[in-house]
């Protein structure tokens, strides 16, 4: 048997395995991809084990262990999986974004975001600072009064943030993100 | 191992066999990553499983045959068809199953199989492995756990008993800590 056999069908299921984990939005399909990738692993594993002739078995050896840790890896996975749909109802990954970063540029159109420009945008984000300061001309009139504005629109987000300007980013991520959630299906099919 | 390589144009009955599992392995991957339906992605997911089983005997690796078998046909595709059944999948055709970056992801995964693929090739052209049967039975495999991994073999286990805690303490919905957050069911709407 030659080697390259059992690498070159260990390598085209690893690079399908890894398309299934970018392009899937269900959670579940990803973990299937997961398993995919595991699994060109362990024929290398086998493979080479039987070319080296292994004195230990080495390789087939860390073949069960793999397939056993793949198994405990999808039993807590799949417990987290069910954890998430209790608590958002869904497991589409685009839609469970709390941890991204707010995107300003996306943001910027919303029109929700247009009162609660702040004054002084947040001085460590520098992609967020020309945004907030092209927002700023249109409420030129009141300058102060925007801040005041802040907690009503980042409502959802007032767990412990330190400065206005990070208030203001997580609220307005929060502002911009639910209408193009609700939206999604429409979006979707249009863009289908 | 290098010595005396046959020529590829000549493949042997096993080599055939092995390319043919792998060809269905590969290509119900495909299909998993591709298909419209859920359930229908875990059930080809069971048709590649057990291509690779194949593969594994082939390769003389009976016991890890038996165990791919047991274990990913068996258990963890069984697994994965509760979790769609428990998230309430849709079970028949939907739409959405794939994300707006796919277009990204096959460059990614065209450029990954291409890399992989060349070096693989160019690394190992001219190794070669006469199969013999036997030291992949499960008495070999098993002193071989028994005898020289014993302490990796108790550390899994023990790994495996943390697994098996946490899934049920993450699926349990009556566990409730000491101060239960309230925030938590407003937060899930």
């Amino acid at each position: 048997m030659h080697i390259v056999y059992p690498a070159v069908v260990s390598a085209l299921l690893f690079s399908i395995g890894v398309y299934g984990v970018l392009a899937r939005r269900n959670t579940i399909l990803v973990l299937m991809s997961v398993e995919l990738m595991l699994n060109a692993v362990n024929l290398n594993l086998v493979a080479f084990d039987v070319w080296l002739r292994d004195r230990l078995h080495g390789g087939q050896v860390l073949t069960l262990f793999v397939i056993v840790i793949a198994a405990a890896e999808l039993g807590v996975g799949l417990a987290i999986v069910l954890a998430v749909y209790r608590n958002r109802k869904t497991v589409d990954l685009d839609h469970l974004r709390d941890l991204a970063e707010p995107l300003p540029t996306s943001t910027s159109p919303s029109p929700a975001a247009l009162p609660s420009a702040t004054s002084d945008p947040p001085p460590g984000s520098s992609q967020a600072s020309p945004a907030g300061a092209s927002r700023r001309s249109p409420a030129d009139g009141a300058p102060g009064s925007p801040t005041d504005q802040d907690p009503p629109s980042g409502g959802a987000s007032s767990s412990g943030n330190g400065e206005g300007g990070a208030g203001y980013a997580v609220g307005d991520s929060v502002a911009g993100e639910h209408d193009p959630g609700r939206d999604e299906p429409a979006r979707r099919g249009g863009a289908r | 191992m290098t010595e005396a390589v046959p020529s590829y144009l000549s493949p042997t009955g096993q080599e055939i066999v092995f390319l043919l599992l792998g060809a269905v392995a590969v290509g119900s991957a495909l299909l998993v990553v591709t298909t419209k339906q859920l359930v229908h992605a875990a059930l080809w997911l069971v048709v590649s499983f057990g291509a690779l089983a194949g593969c594994y005997l082939v390769l003389t690796a009976e016991f890890v045959a038996w165990v791919q078998v047991l274990i990913y046909v068996g258990a963890v595709v069984v697994l994965l068809l509760f979790g769609i059944m428990l998230t309430r999948a849709p079970i028949g055709r939907s739409a959405d199953l794939d994300s707006g970056n796919r277009i990204t992801a096959l460059v990614v995964a065209v450029a990954t199989a291409a890399l992989l693929v060349t070096v693989v090739i160019d690394g190992f052209h001219t190794a070669y492995a006469p199969l013999e049967p036997g030291p992949g039975s499960a008495q070999e495999l098993g002193a071989s756990v028994f005898r020289n991994w014993v302490l990796p073999f108790e550390a899994l286990s023990v790994l495996l008993l943390a697994a098996l805690i946490g899934a049920i303490v993450l699926s349990r919905t009556d566990i409730t800590s000491a101060a239960p957050p309230p925030t938590d069911e407003s937060r899930g709407k």
